[in-house]
């Protein structure tokens, strides 16, 4: 696959792109356990939701 | 499961656990697909490889216009029928529409340098998309900006609503006026004009685009309904420590 004289301009492109979405990946799954752990903490600490089920249950 | 059972967060929240692998896997394989069907293409008889950067131009300005889109129905979903998730939704979409933007922006640039001549033009598509980019980056800031969510949830939708007109400006601003951007066509009166070779691969990316879009916006849905849980057991452990 030749990609011409351009190739520069088409491979910054591509690059970027795949940049762009693994921050957003990356920032997305740095979130869930930034605040999966924040639960964690509050349930160690004894803090329960008003429905009785602890910070970290799901159901 | 309706969109009424869905207004359970937690409800929400095992949907997502369910759903979100498969979601992902699904839009790994149609990207895969996509890439290789876009390496495959012939080059164009006057773009020549360049034609390679409209599979991924094209998908992230469909998307750019998209997310505003969804962001729009949210917030009518904030202010006329209060679903406790259609904030979360829209605060989840923006900066993932600001990312999609700003790659459209980007690549559109990076093919306009060899095409055109320039990798910016003040016509009237362009701009438009440029101020798209900067009303995502305003939204999120109003977000971080307000404390209380419900009062920056209602002050975003109306925001977001009145952003909305920009889409029209955007999809018929190379028919409204004379722009070196070129007319649409894909999505046009008439049928694409595109030949398969070129139309194939660009559907495939644009198809797996927008499922990359649904799946981290599902996360970023998740992320945001556990935040606000921390948030109030927080506000709820402040309050059994001063009483």
């Amino acid at each position: 696959m030749s990609l011409g004289p351009y190739a520069s301009f088409i491979v910054t492109s591509y690059a970027a792109a795949a940049f762009v979405v693994v921050i957003l990946i990356g920032w997305i799954v740095l979130d869930y356990r930034s605040q999966t752990e924040r639960l964690r903490e509050l349930d160690r600490s004894g803090v329960t939701r008003r429905s009785g089920r602890s910070a970290t249950d799901r159901s | 499961m309706t969109l009424i059972d869905l207004a359970n967060p937690t409800r929400f929240l095992a949907l997502t656990a369910r759903v979100l692998p498969w979601l992902a896997a699904a839009t790994v394989i149609l990207l895969t697909i996509g890439l290789y069907q876009s390496a495959l293409a012939p080059d164009d008889y006057q773009q020549g490889a360049t034609v390679k950067i409209m599979f991924i131009h094209v998908p992230n300005a469909w998307l750019s216009m998209f997310v505003w889109g969804v962001m729009s129905i949210a917030s009518l979903g904030t202010l006329v029928w209060r679903h406790p998730l259609a904030d979360v939704a829209a605060k989840a979409a923006a900066p993932i529409g600001a990312a999609f933007t700003f790659l459209a922006l980007l690549t559109g640039s990076l093919w306009g340098r060899p095409m055109w001549g320039t990798y910016w033009e003040w016509d009237a598509r362009l701009t438009s998309v440029l101020i798209l980019f900067l009303m995502y980056l305003g939204l999120m800031a109003l977000w971080r900006a307000v404390d209380d969510p419900s009062r920056a949830a209602r002050a975003a939708a109306v925001l977001t609503l009145v952003g909305a007109i920009n889409l029209p400006i955007i999809k018929f601003s190379v028919d409204w006026w004379n722009t070196l951007h070129q007319p649409a066509s894909v999505m046009r009166m008439g049928g694409s004009t595109l030949d398969k070779s070129f139309l194939i691969p660009l559907l495939l990316m644009a198809i797996a685009f927008t499922l990359l879009f649904v799946t981290l916006h599902l996360a970023a849905m998740r992320n945001e309904i556990l935040r606000r849980r921390v948030r109030s057991l927080q506000m709820m452990q402040a309050s059994q420590k001063a009483a």
